[in-house]
């Protein structure tokens, strides 16, 4: 009897079951008994408690009165920001550097496929501690900052730009904005619309320049020009006022960015590759132009093998984004599970927590790219299972 | 779709460029204006980066001195005495000096077993590899920590009070009763069950004495006296900890990985959904958190666990990290295996552990074996976070010698990470080289994109 496989399968199971549930019993008494041993809080009532120490960049308000709650949205957003920011030149940078390595200029191949080897064979917080440490050491002290035409200034203690206020009429101002980018779909819609029923393709962008230039251009005059701007101020040691980018920020800005961007080269660069010549030679034969060509045959069949294996890339750069604890950069990890869980000592919710975080992080992100990998990928006939 | 169709004839193309090299250096450099540009700006800003380069590590270099007055008024070359200095503590961290010919004598059994290992034609590839993936971290660990660890109980001596007997050469004589003892009984016990349920179980009888046989000669190694002195590993650091972290995590990986993406592809429900969590889940999260887990949160989970040492706890954390993108890569091999394998394999009789180990894994594993050095590469890499839970590998080392003043010079930062960027993109370009040089002889690129998963 036990020799049938279904039985038998399902007594392994059952047997895998208890041993899994004493183990999480065991593990739950020891962790208990060590607890209160060690005599640790338990629960999620810190999170209100006053956090009581200051964070160098917050995007929402706080100050060291502010409870811990506070302090893991700040660390969160701040992730978040470096994230999306490295996200974007990541895949700029990567996207430039992998088209150039194919390209026919000798030079300009051998420079980008240099930069992509040097880059990817050292380690990605080498290159982070490498970058801040050395924008510490050359950058002068605030009383020497370099000026930029007197509106922005760098020194150790970061880069300052004049912020835009928006003060009346932002609302309006941001309605402007909507509007001219709803202008600019419809026209771009109608186009291809169009050229679909009749193959005549329409020449729309000239239009879409004017409503997305003069619709937010005509509601900002028409405003009185509300908008203002905060210059930075050398107070005593440092400037105050003005857009302030961190140091560590900036550091770690770069070097994800860097890193990532030369996988992503290397991603480009065999999805271009995995386009076999013979479709591009067939567009050319076809009478399309060479830019036509590659807009409407290489890259959308190069982007079907890119999509998959960079979002693993998108997902490892937000991953990597928590090495900005090395640096003191404030994000989610140094914030949380550095500082507070220094000052609290509560390991177990304060690690599952940033644990659950990126999880969730990381399964929105790949559920968003999924869903534009099943926009682009093939369908109809031939279409891929 | 008329639009995009022409309705004339186009005009024919120039003929194919020819191959002379004034005709190439025309075609490929000089193309037209905005190309010569190009190419002039980029070579002549690479050659100023070589020119920077070389200056700094060669002709400005400082290559002589005991202390920062060496250094201290060259402003763009780099300061090698300094390096010379802390060369110690760059690879070994804080290893009593008297001790160091062990690590140095596990760094050169490491590369002469792995040499070979290396060479697809190289002979006694299995031996080979079973030195080195199975007695090579035994004798690490007995070399670098001393070894003599004290095994007291095993399994009877839990539950029962065994008599004090003696110890010689470091082995106690309780515990080896102990484990003689538990062994046969618990060998019996399996055995008597599986004949009363009925079932064929030839693993109680064979597999099971033989397991207990192996994981003996694994213990009383680690048990004996060898008469070297103890070295904590809070003592350890530099490139010395990159390489244990960076062994350590890939050899325990392939077995985690191994199992986890059985178990991925197994029939079984439970086993399939529990693979899939706890692979998604490691992989999910970066590995600071899992350092921080390892840390903060594992000592939790174990009796008076705070005594596992850091370093050790850290492992913990590496492994299991490592196993989960490790399972990824085998099941890409696993997938590569053709169903007629399994069907022959079923013909021949084979269950499903036969058909495994047998017919299945070793095709899978020869697949991916790109993979799995460029899994290591990932991972060596990885080694550098060690140093936010307070461990100074090679990288945390350099940083810390920053802060001394008798460096103290402009160039010191630029010179330590010259170096330390030197060692790590030797060890990361000659192992990235190596996978190119596996792939290419695989003749097969199928796997690349899962080698790109890091």
């Amino acid at each position: 009897m036990l020799s049938h496989p279904r039985i038998r399968s399902a007594l392994i199971q059952i047997l895998l079951l208890a041993v899994l549930a004493v183990t999480a019993w065991y593990i739950y008494q020891t962790t208990r008994a060590n607890i209160i041993q060690q005599r640790i809080a338990t629960g999620f009532d810190f999170f209100w408690v006053e956090a009581g120490f200051s964070i160098n960049q917050a995007l929402i308000p706080y100050s060291e009165a502010s409870n811990y709650f506070r302090a893991f949205l700040v660390g969160l957003l701040n992730t978040l920001l470096v994230s999306a920011l490295g996200l974007v030149f990541a895949t700029a940078v990567g996207f430039a550097v992998g088209i150039g390595r194919l390209s026919s200029n000798w030079v300009i191949a051998r420079v980008c496929g240099t930069y992509v080897e040097v880059v990817r064979n050292l380690p990605l917080l080498f290159q982070i501690v490498f970058w801040y440490l050395v924008m510490i050491a050359v950058l002068p002290a605030p009383r020497e900052s370099v000026s930029v035409f007197g509106e922005a200034f760098i020194n150790r203690r970061g880069f300052f730009f004049p912020k835009p206020i928006f003060s009346e009429g932002a609302g309006t101002f941001l309605l402007a904005v909507l509007a001219a980018l709803f202008v600019a779909w419809v026209a771009g819609y109608f186009a291809r619309r169009r050229r679909v029923a009749t193959g005549r393709s329409a020449t729309v962008w000239p239009l879409q320049m004017l409503a997305l230039i003069g619709i937010p251009l005509a509601a900002w005059l028409a405003l009185g020009m509300t908008v203002s701007v905060e210059h930075p101020v050398l107070k005593g040691m440092n400037f105050t006022g003005g857009l302030q980018l961190i140091p560590e920020f900036v550091a770690l800005l770069f070097a994800l960015s860097t890193y990532t961007a030369a996988f992503i080269a290397e991603i480009v660069r065999a999805g271009i590759l995995a386009v076999r010549r013979g479709q591009s030679e067939a567009a050319l034969a076809l009478g399309l132009s060479r830019r036509q060509s590659l807009r409407l045959v290489v890259v959308p069949q190069a982007l079907r093998v890119i999509v998959p294996p960079l979002t693993s890339q998108y997902l490892n750069l937000i991953k990597n984004s928590s090495l900005a604890v090395a640096i003191g950069y404030p994000d989610l990890v140094s914030v949380f599970a550095g500082t507070t869980l220094t000052n609290r000592g509560q390991a177990i919710e304060i690690i599952a927590i940033t644990m659950l975080v990126y999880l969730a992080i990381s399964l929105i992100v790949s559920f968003a790219m999924n869903l534009y990998n099943r926009r682009i990928a093939l369908t109809g006939q031939g279409a891929r299972a | 779709m008329s639009g995009y169709v022409r309705t004339q004839t186009a005009a024919p193309l120039p003929p194919p460029q020819g191959s002379t090299t004034q005709q190439w250096v025309a075609g490929h450099l000089f193309g037209n204006i905005f190309n010569a540009a190009l190419t002039i700006l980029a070579a002549a800003a690479f050659a100023y980066i070589l020119f920077l380069l070389s200056r700094f590590l060669v002709f400005n270099a400082v290559w002589s001195g005991t202390d920062r007055d060496a250094c201290k008024d060259v402003l763009n070359g780099a300061c090698w005495p300094y390096v010379q200095a802390k060369f110690g503590q760059f690879i070994y961290g804080f290893y009593p000096h008297a001790e160091r010919w062990r690590p140095n004598l596990v760094f050169v059994v490491g590369a002469l077993l792995l040499a070979p290992l290396l060479v697809p034609s190289a002979p006694w590839k299995r031996l080979n590899a079973l030195l080195f993936f199975g007695v090579y971290p035994l004798l690490g660990f007995i070399l670098l920590t001393g070894g003599n660890i004290d095994l007291q109980r095993f399994l009877l001596g839990r539950f029962v009070a065994l008599p004090e007997l003696p110890a010689a050469f470091g082995l106690r004589a309780n515990f080896w009763l102990d484990y003689a003892i538990s062994s046969a009984l618990l060998t019996a016990t399996i055995a008597l069950v599986a004949r009363i349920l009925g079932t064929p179980f030839s693993f109680s009888f064979k597999v099971l004495p033989l397991c207990f046989l192996v994981l003996a000669l694994l213990l009383a190694p680690l048990d004996a006296d060898f008469g070297l002195r103890w070295v904590d590993t809070r003592e350890w650091g530099g490139l010395l900890v990159t390489l244990v972290v960076a062994v350590t995590g890939i050899v325990a990986a392939l077995p985690i990985g191994v199992l986890l993406a059985l178990g991925r592809r197994s029939e079984m429900f439970l086993v399939r959904w529990l693979s899939i969590i706890f692979i998604e889940f490691w992989r999910g999260v970066p590995l600071i958190t899992v350092l921080f887990f390892a840390t903060y949160m594992l000592p939790l989970f174990l009796p008076g666990g705070a005594s596992i040492e850091r370093l050790v706890r850290a492992l913990i954390g590496v492994a299991l990290f490592s196993g989960a993108y490790m399972a990824e890569v085998v099941r890409g091999g696993l997938q590569a295996v053709a169903r007629e394998q399994y069907e022959g394999a079923a013909a021949l009789g084979f269950g499903y552990w036969k058909t495994m180990s047998l017919v299945v894994l070793p095709q899978a594993l020869t697949h991916v074996i790109p993979g799995i050095v460029n899994n290591f590469i990932g991972l060596f890499k990885d080694t550098t976070l060690v140093q936010i839970v307070a461990i100074l590998d090679l990288l945390g080392q350099i940083r810390a010698s920053f802060a001394d003043p008798n460096w103290a010079s402009p160039t010191t930062l630029y010179t330590g990470f010259a170096f330390a960027g030197i060692i790590y993109f030797v060890f990361c370009f000659g192992m990235s080289r190596y996978s190119q040089f596996l792939e290419r002889r695989a003749g097969s690129s199928v796997l690349r994109r899962e080698a790109e998963l890091r």
